[in-house]
């Protein structure tokens, strides 16, 4: 198996083996944020600047501890702390920071496709998406994917149910072109104003009832509401939604004995998620982060140099 | 056409890797603070199947460990391919500790002065030696191995591979012509 892209846009147009051999590549990674010196030289002298136009804690922080773990030099630029607020556009701004030639730019934006322009424009450089809109978050259904193989040992052939935001989330979008190309069975809930029109020809099945989707479940995989990008309330209330939809300890019953609960994070407590589960002995929530570092590194090797 | 020549047989090979137990705990003057690290992918057997001679020998075991040296080699960013990355397993500190390298072939010397480096992120260790089954010669480097199995010269167009029994069916060392 030979890796060849020059970017990670999005999971669409994977293929299992890819997807396996980024997810054997990050398990081999993962060891060295366990050692007393969480570094090694592979990306010495690489240049690798995170340009994040959206808000971010876990996945800016999870690129940067990967980038410095390889030894690449890591810069990052928040968009509100930047000559963005000036005026300057998307294309200029990348035109500027191609002249550093830096080697990596991670990206996430609120405009989908937005990390597709710049990966066409910029010849020299990997641009890698850390989320695009409503479109694809690949690095996180990629954590996602290592975790639930590390935890069962395989994808194929297992239920996931993916309960929540659909329409708005990037996390389910690449969860569902991942998941599905590695053959897992995927069931989709959520409120009917946020469940995408023809979703059902994405190789999904979906619930109208929360315990419909969760019934013997491998996984349960909670997502947040992503107020920031409805224009009206989509929903009476939170009060409203968290009764319908809110992962309880009498819900994850439904699931499989030894379910597996994810979130990719930041959890709304009480929300979509009970703390006693977020909190409990199903979740993986935290292990999804500490994998989240050894799939960046993953990446970070895999498109560094050897063109 | 490729010619292809055996140049040490299971009972040559596992009576060299008995010799160089012997030899490590002789130079070493036992097993106090002694652990065995094979190299992927050649040296983990090897590095298994000293590590057992002198457990063996000494009715104690010594600890193992498996060491990848991909992501310090020195042309990781220059070659295409990237090598498949195998997994490091060295569950224990080096801090002072002699270690005992295990590979197969020695050439270059390239992979043994990632080894080192790599080595070095687990600890101080108060020495480094280093075992192989083969020297086939054309060292690059001022590395020199403190343990030889056999002394092969070859010539740089010819291939030296040792198979083992664990992966490939038969204990055999061969040379071939590419």
């Amino acid at each position: 198996m030979k890796f060849e892209r020059k970017d990670i846009l999005g999971l669409k147009d994977y293929s299992r083996d890819e997807i396996n051999f980024i997810l054997d590549t990050a398990e081999s990674l993962k060891e060295i944020s366990t050692r007393k010196i969480k570094k090694v030289p592979t990306l010495r002298g690489k240049t690798v600047i995170s340009l994040f136009y959206e808000p971010s804690t876990r996945t800016r922080t999870s690129f940067e501890i990967a980038a410095k773990r390889l030894s690449a030099d890591a810069v990052n630029i928040t968009a509100s702390a930047s000559s963005v607020v000036k005026g300057e556009t998307l294309i200029d701004t990348a035109r500027n920071l191609e002249s550093m030639n830096p080697d990596i730019i991670i990206m996430r934006h609120s405009a989908a496709g937005a990390p597709h322009i710049l990966a066409r424009l910029l010849k020299h450089q990997s641009i890698i998406n850390a989320g695009d809109g409503a479109h694809e978050h690949p690095t996180q259904s990629l954590l996602d994917m290592m975790t639930i193989r590390e935890k069962r040992g395989k994808i194929d052939g297992l239920r996931v149910a993916l309960i929540g935001d659909i329409a708005h989330s990037r996390v389910a979008r690449s969860n569902i072109y991942g998941l599905t190309i590695m053959g897992a069975e995927v069931a989709l809930c959520g409120p009917a104003m946020m469940m995408p029109r023809e979703i059902d020809k994405m190789g999904v099945t979906v619930h109208n009832r929360m315990e419909e989707a969760i019934r013997d479940a491998d996984i349960i995989m909670m997502l947040r509401i992503q107020l920031e990008r409805q224009k009206n309330n989509m929903f009476p209330s939170v009060r409203e939604y968290a009764k319908l939809y809110c992962l309880t300890p009498d819900r994850v019953k439904m699931a499989k004995k030894n379910v597996l609960v994810m979130h990719p994070g930041p959890i709304n407590r009480g929300v979509e998620i009970d703390p006693q589960i977020a909190d409990g002995p199903y979740s993986v929530i935290l292990e999804q982060v500490t994998n989240g570092v050894a799939l960046r590194m993953a990446l970070l090797y895999l498109l560094a140099g050897g063109k | 056409m490729t010619k292809k020549k055996v140049v040490m047989d299971a009972e040559g090979i596992d009576r060299s890797l008995t010799r160089i137990a012997y030899e490590i705990l002789e130079e070493n003057k036992g097993i106090r603070d002694l652990v065995v690290i094979g190299i992927r992918e050649g040296g983990v057997c090897l590095a298994e199947r000293i590590a057992k001679k002198i457990s063996n020998i000494e009715k104690t075991d010594v600890p193992l460990g498996i060491l990848d040296i991909t992501l310090y080699r020195d042309d990781v960013l220059s070659t295409a391919k990237k090598p498949k990355l195998g997994k490091t397993d060295i569950p224990f500190s080096l801090d002072n500790k002699k270690v005992v390298l295990v590979d197969d072939v020695i050439f270059t010397g390239r992979t043994i002065r990632a080894a080192m480096d790599a080595l070095m992120d687990f600890g101080r260790p108060t020495l480094i030696q280093l075992a192989v089954l083969i020297d086939r010669g054309h060292r690059e480097l001022p590395i020199r191995p403190n343990f030889v199995g056999n002394s092969l010269p070859s010539s740089l167009w010819e291939e030296v591979s040792v198979h083992l029994a664990e992966i490939e069916g038969i204990d055999e060392v061969v040379i071939e012509n590419i």
